[in-house]
């Protein structure tokens, strides 16, 4: 007899491209925020399974810090030809350039605070009223409460104690005008779910989410790419060493793993048996036990 | 690997009074089965230690957010992740306050199971009486009953004996179609997912063993056809000229092509031309699966339409019974109008009585009341502006709910459980 289950990847697709659709059904403007990094890839593969033999009825967003590894920008740049899909960029350098944000100095500068602001902007210009992200809540303590549909006020700002209770499969996104919501149709996936998931779909990847050799430089147990956004300190030197990332943010914060995994069956192969976080990866979440409640809360997510 | 070859999702959610151990538990099982990670496990080392404890505090892994912490409680529900090599689960932690009933009714609307803990040294308190009852009203179809601390209690065989008769005792009342019991020690571990040897008098499984096994491909409805459309998929290309797609997610029984299938609200019929996702053709489509399907006729089916079998239909009524949990602290006086969500139709409704409200501690039912409040369950009649499409809670949980929204502040203001 026909058992009728799904697995649990099936499951959490399935999950998935209903929120998606129920995203396009409920809001004037969504868009989709493309970083560049795997979950936002997946995202964008599971939006085109939505809507076939359609196109994605909505723009890929992508905030350009201008750290950007030059790696994920080629490659967003091919997906979005593959897809036949609107990209609108928002750059932070012209947020500077603007005057709104001012750039942070010394060797640990980063531009992931100034995001925020030029995704605000950018949500604001094109009148986006639903963004959609590739967050998990599996990523990071201030994730685990986060809803589906995650409701904003007209700052762009989450009030973590103000979220609406989401029961069964019935979203609610009604809103005040200026308010928008922020999306996240692979809540419940985790880490493993989404190579799990690349595999089976055989999804391309950039090539930094596999083993290769890179000069590095190891600060605080990090290992950063070398790059003109990293500025040597005077004890520091520069190495070779055979890496490969787990997350695509900016180059200057975002950290390698010293890995041979060359293929997704190492690499799942290595998650299985990884014993720190992606985000423990991520400089910039080493600012405090709650940096990303706080950079949240502020609109960044 | 491909998309099939895996393992099957349950979804559960905890349920106890402050301090039975639900965090601790859950930060066991996260624990054991190895799903923390290194750097997450330091961190709590690092706190327990400050905290000046000689243990490790399991429960901070699972602690909140910064604004909670501060105040030292909980008060929302939080999803965490785990895996095995047969199962993944996805836990709603639901903890335990005055806000409880409302939270756990939102952790129970998705979960396949709960655990609701109990303190082997206090028994069976007013909490357990509630979270067991919101678990039936939310037909959760396994309940897993964990007596918790018996290292205080000397693994004592007689204690536990004599809780799970008094639970049976009171569950009998209720409509719980699966219940197990096991005695447990979250702190040491006992029976979590390891055997007990302090326990030699237990035979039956593990709380993992249970979550492992327990039987959930039935707990979808896989009879009564429901196909409620979220949106027409219209490519106009030259390549897919005449495509008409009808996008949604199953929410009963088994749909296959060459199926006959009546429209609601129109009552036209026709004949199911393809099922498919990502232009792969799907033989047999059965909840909760997304997919495309296409029909042999061309009508006028829009989001909010319910595609069912000629010979199996829904209800179809402007006036609804349901059980509500009221979850805004503005209270819920009779003749109020609000806005309602059920499957992909959105309508106002006005809300014509209050019929009774439960105690949810006796499950007394107190009629006459004049308006319902935070955290009550009630039984209501609303009467819609459009006919809905529905089946009893009992019969499908997708179909059989719904919820209700302020059209002032858009906030969700309640769940309901159609009778
Ligand atoms: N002796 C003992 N203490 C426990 C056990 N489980 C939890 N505790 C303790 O009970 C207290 C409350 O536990 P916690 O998990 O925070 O409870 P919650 O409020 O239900 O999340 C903590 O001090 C725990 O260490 C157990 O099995 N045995």
């Amino acid at each position: 007899m026909t058992q009728y289950y799904l697995s649990h990847l099936e499951e959490l697709e399935a999950e998935a491209i209903f929120v998606i659709r129920e995203v396009v059904s409920q809001f004037e403007k969504p868009a989709l925020l493309f970083s560049g990094g795997k979950d936002s890839i997946v995202l964008a593969h599971l939006s085109r399974k939505a809507f076939y033999p359609s196109r994605i009825p909505f723009p890929l967003i992508h905030i350009d810090t201008g750290h950007n590894f030059p790696e994920t920008i080629a490659f967003r740049d091919e997906l979005v030809k593959e897809l036949g899909v609107q990209l609108i960029v928002g750059s932070v350098q012209k947020s500077i350039d603007d005057g709104k944000v001012r750039e942070e100095t010394g060797a640990n500068a980063s531009r992931n605070a100034l995001q925020t602001v030029t995704l605000l902007d950018t949500l604001e210009e094109y009148k986006i009223d639903a963004a959609m992200g590739g967050a998990r809540r599996d990523e990071e303590k201030a994730r685990a409460k986060e809803r589906f549909f995650s409701h904003r006020d007209e700052f762009g700002q989450w009030d973590p104690k103000n979220q609406r209770p989401e029961l069964w499969n019935l979203f609610n996104g009604k809103k005040h005008m200026g308010e928008h919501f922020r999306v996240f149709p692979i809540s419940n996936w985790t880490e493993m779910d989404v190579w799990q998931y690349i595999q089976s779909q055989d999804i391309a990847l950039p090539s930094l989410y596999f083993s290769h050799q890179r000069d590095c430089v190891v600060r605080d147990g990090v290992i950063l790419a070398k790059s003109d956004f990293v500025q040597l300190k005077p004890n520091e030197e520069i190495k070779n060493l055979t890496v490969r990332y787990r997350t695509c943010g900016d180059m200057p914060i975002t950290g390698a793993v010293e890995s041979e995994a060359d293929d997704l069956d190492k690499i799942i192969a290595e998650v299985a048996t990884t014993r720190t976080t992606e985000r423990g990866t991520r400089a910039d979440d080493k600012r405090g036990e709650t940096a990303m409640e706080d950079r949240k809360k502020s609109g960044y997510f | 690997m491909s998309i099939q070859e895996t393992n099957q999702l349950l979804r559960f959610t905890t349920a106890g009074s402050v301090d039975d151990g639900k965090s601790t538990l859950i930060g066991r099982l996260l624990y054991d089965s190895k799903s923390i990670f290194e750097d997450q496990i330091e961190a709590v080392k690092t706190s327990s230690e400050k905290k000046g404890f000689d243990y490790v505090d399991l429960s901070l892994l699972t602690d909140g957010l910064k604004s909670e912490r501060e105040q030292g409680i909980t008060i929302d529900v939080a999803y965490r992740y785990f895996a095995t090599p047969k199962r993944k689960f996805i836990i709603a932690d639901t903890p335990g306050h005055i806000q409880y009933t409302r939270n756990m009714v939102t952790g129970a609307s998705t979960a396949n199971l709960a655990i609701i803990l109990i303190d082997a040294r206090k028994g069976l308190l007013e909490q357990t009486f509630r979270h067991s009852f919101i678990a039936s009203l939310l037909k959760i179809p396994h309940v897993i009953v964990c007596v918790n601390k018996m290292d205080l209690v000397d693994y004592d065989e007689e204690v536990y004996q004599k809780i799970i008769k008094s639970y049976k005792d009171f569950a009998s009342k209720m409509e719980i179609k699966d219940i197990h019991f096991v005695p447990i020690s979250a702190l040491n571990g006992d029976n979590v997912v390891d055997r007990s040897t302090n326990m030699k008098w237990y035979e039956g499984p593990t709380l993992l063993y249970l979550l492992e096994n327990v039987h959930i491909a039935s707990d979808f409805n896989h009879i009564d056809c429901r196909f409620p459309v979220q949106m027409v998929i219209r490519p106009h290309t030259h390549e897919h000229q005449d495509f008409r797609g009808y996008a949604g997610r199953i929410e009963g029984g088994i749909f296959k092509p060459g199926d006959e299938v009546k429209v609601l609200p129109t009552g036209f019929t026709s004949k199911i031309k393809s099922i498919e996702l990502d232009g792969k053709p799907i033989e047999e489509a059965f909840s909760p699966m997304s997919v495309t399907m296409t029909l042999e006729d061309e009508l006028d089916i829009s989001r909010g339409d319910m595609l069912v079998r000629p010979n199996n239909m829904p209800s179809v009524s402007q006036d609804i019974n349901v059980m509500i949990c009221w979850m805004s602290t503005k209270p819920l006086a009779g003749r109020t109008k609000l806005l309602l969500k059920h499957t992909t139709q959105e309508c106002q409704v006005m809300v014509k009585e209050i019929l009774y409200r439960v105690n949810v501690n006796t499950l007394h039912r107190e009629e006459g009341v004049e308006q319902i409040g935070m955290n009550d369950i009630a039984r209501i009649s609303i009467r819609s502006s459009k006919p809905l499409f529905f089946d009893s809670y009992r019969k499908n949980r997708q179909t059989g709910s719904i919820i209700l929204i302020d059209p002032n502040t858009n906030e969700t203001v309640a769940a309901g459980m159609v009778i």
